[in-house]
């Protein structure tokens, strides 16, 4: 799977961070985040999913790739 | 290959032939002129205000162009005049998309403050309740426009600024959201009884906000229990001397509270009135809050995000009653839409009333379904651009997290320990709409009472 940002609707609510920690991160200063790793492994699937689920404004997809 | 396609102005509707165009319309019946624009216009029509177009846009594709559109090209600090009396002059509506993203990296409506806040709203609720006794009626709309005062003061400037509110405090707010007649439009200050309440009710939440500042500054506070005020309080200017007035402080904290506060207690009392009149679905989410409870289960966090019933009936009621039914930018630079020119100087208008219920978009547009939000429809998601109660895009609403989890919290409490009843024909519970904030028009009735069985089906 591969993570897309619409950067247009990121706000920097840093729900992601908390859902996958080590995969997003709201930087300090930044106003929308970083994806640490765009290409997580499966086995984090479980929280990625979370944080696109969670992610208040809608921002994060996930495009799965084979 | 390119085709020269020839622009032309967005189509004028009906109406509207008094001296400053259809602001009459929009003071008394703004439904139905927001409404005739889309039926008569299509996506992009325009009606007049003052001595301004405003370009109405709707639908999917309408609405991308307006949520996604940068500040540069269409700007939203100029769009609401009749925000500057209530906040007082100098108090910015707007901040750049840039600050708010700062704001939201620093405060209050970040994520890992928002369960804090949960256990806060709770006991704020309960300490309401507590005044209540076995059996009574209330007004909706004003015990939680007073629960909202209390619940943003405690979670946006501190616990201490709470404690020294009462429902005064709430009173004179209300005037003050009473205070955004469209006639602002025209003249902020327009000799009118709205106009006049709300700057007496502005003065008078100076001089209580004056009080508590005298008062704190006779008996400072230990410094671990500091609150906003006390931050404010304690900056000074190179000469020493306090750097905000009262007025000033007051003027941040109606801004701070204002985006929270009418929208929030609107939305509320409308749930209330929502459950009540589909029985129903009222008892599917008082058995989801009942099966949580049984579980052990705090109003905690982590709770109230897993209510899928509770939350589908509350996006229900936000797409039947937007609390805001109109959003407003000012054109910066000439927009095209389609082969429509939208000229530099425009007022350009979104409606998450008229968004919201496209029938194509929400089957059944006026009837309360909260099942459209369960997978698979989940029509909030499908569609982004058209399900807008609280906006979309780069000035999305930044509350909307904390008031999903704000309303959540108060009716795991209140719908746990209390049966509601209307007191009121069911038809009687109208929108108040003659005001830029939409109210409800009172009285907004309902009885209460004790549940015999607080978490059980018994």
């Amino acid at each position: 799977m591969r993570i897309a940002v619409d950067r247009d609707l990121c706000q920097g609510h840093a729900v992601c961070e908390s859902e996958a920690e080590g995969i997003f991160v709201l930087e300090k200063k930044a106003t929308t985040v970083t994806v640490l790793d765009r290409s997580p492994p499966e086995d984090r699937r479980a929280e990625v999913e979370a944080a696109v689920r969670y992610c208040p404004t809608h921002a994060l997809t996930i495009i799965e790739e084979d | 290959m390119t085709t020269a396609v020839e622009l032309h102005g967005p189509p004028r509707v009906s109406g509207g032939g008094d001296e400053h165009g259809h602001l009459e319309e929009l003071r008394t019946d703004p439904i139905a002129l927001l409404e005739r624009v889309r039926a008569e216009c299509g996506d992009i029509g325009s009606f007049r205000l003052g001595q301004r177009d405003v370009v109405l846009l709707s639908g999917a594709e309408a609405n991308e162009l307006f949520f996604r559109a940068p500040e540069e090209l269409l700007d939203q600090a100029e769009a609401y005049p009749f925000m500057t009396p209530v906040f007082g002059e100098g108090v910015v509506f707007d901040a750049s998309p840039e600050r708010r993203r700062e704001m939201l990296h620093n405060q209050a409506l970040r994520d890992k403050h928002m369960r804090g806040h949960a256990a806060t709203i709770a006991a704020e609720v309960a300490r309401m309740v507590a005044a209540w006794g076995d059996e009574g009626e209330i007004d909706l709309l004003d015990w939680f426009a007073e629960l909202t005062i209390y619940t943003s003061s405690a979670c946006l400037i501190g616990a201490r600024f709470r404690d020294e509110l009462d429902g005064r405090f709430a009173s004179l707010y209300h005037d003050l959201e009473r205070g955004t007649d469209a006639l602002a439009y025209v003249d902020p200050y327009a000799p009118i009884d709205s106009f006049r309440r709300r700057d007496a009710a502005r003065a008078q939440l100076v001089e209580l906000v004056q009080g508590i500042m005298d008062r704190r500054a006779a008996e400072p506070p230990a410094s671990d229990g500091r609150d906003l005020l006390d931050v404010l309080m304690s900056i000074k200017d190179e000469d020493g001397s306090d750097r905000f007035s009262a007025d000033e402080v007051t003027g941040m904290f109606i801004s701070m509270m204002f985006a929270g506060h009418h929208t929030t207690s609107t939305t509320a009392s409308w749930t209330v009135i929502e459950l009540l009149r589909n029985p129903g679905e009222l008892d599917r989410v008082v058995a989801e809050l009942d099966d949580l409870a049984a579980s052990g289960a705090e109003v905690s966090y982590q709770a109230l995000r897993e209510m899928p019933r509770l939350e589908a009936a509350l996006k229900e009621t936000l797409r039947l009653h937007p609390p805001l039914i109109l959003l407003l930018r000012v054109a910066k630079e000439d927009v095209a839409f389609r082969d429509v020119l939208i000229s530099s100087g425009s007022m350009v208008g979104a409606s998450p009333w008229v968004s919201n219920r496209i029938p194509e978009d929400f089957p059944e547009p006026r009837a309360f379904v909260p099942d459209r939000y369960v997978a698979p429809r989940e029509e909030d998601r499908e569609n982004p651009w058209t399900w807008i109660p609280f906006g979309a895009g780069r000035h999305r609403c930044i509350g909307a997290a904390f008031a999903l989890m704000q309303l959540k919290a108060i009716f795991s409490v209140l719908l746990r320990d209390w049966e509601l009843e209307l007191a009121q024909p069911a038809d009687s519970y109208q929108a108040d709409l003659s005001k830029m904030v939409i109210q409800l028009r009172q009285p907004v009735r309902v009885r209460y009472r004790r549940r015999e069985h607080p978490g059980g089906r018994a």
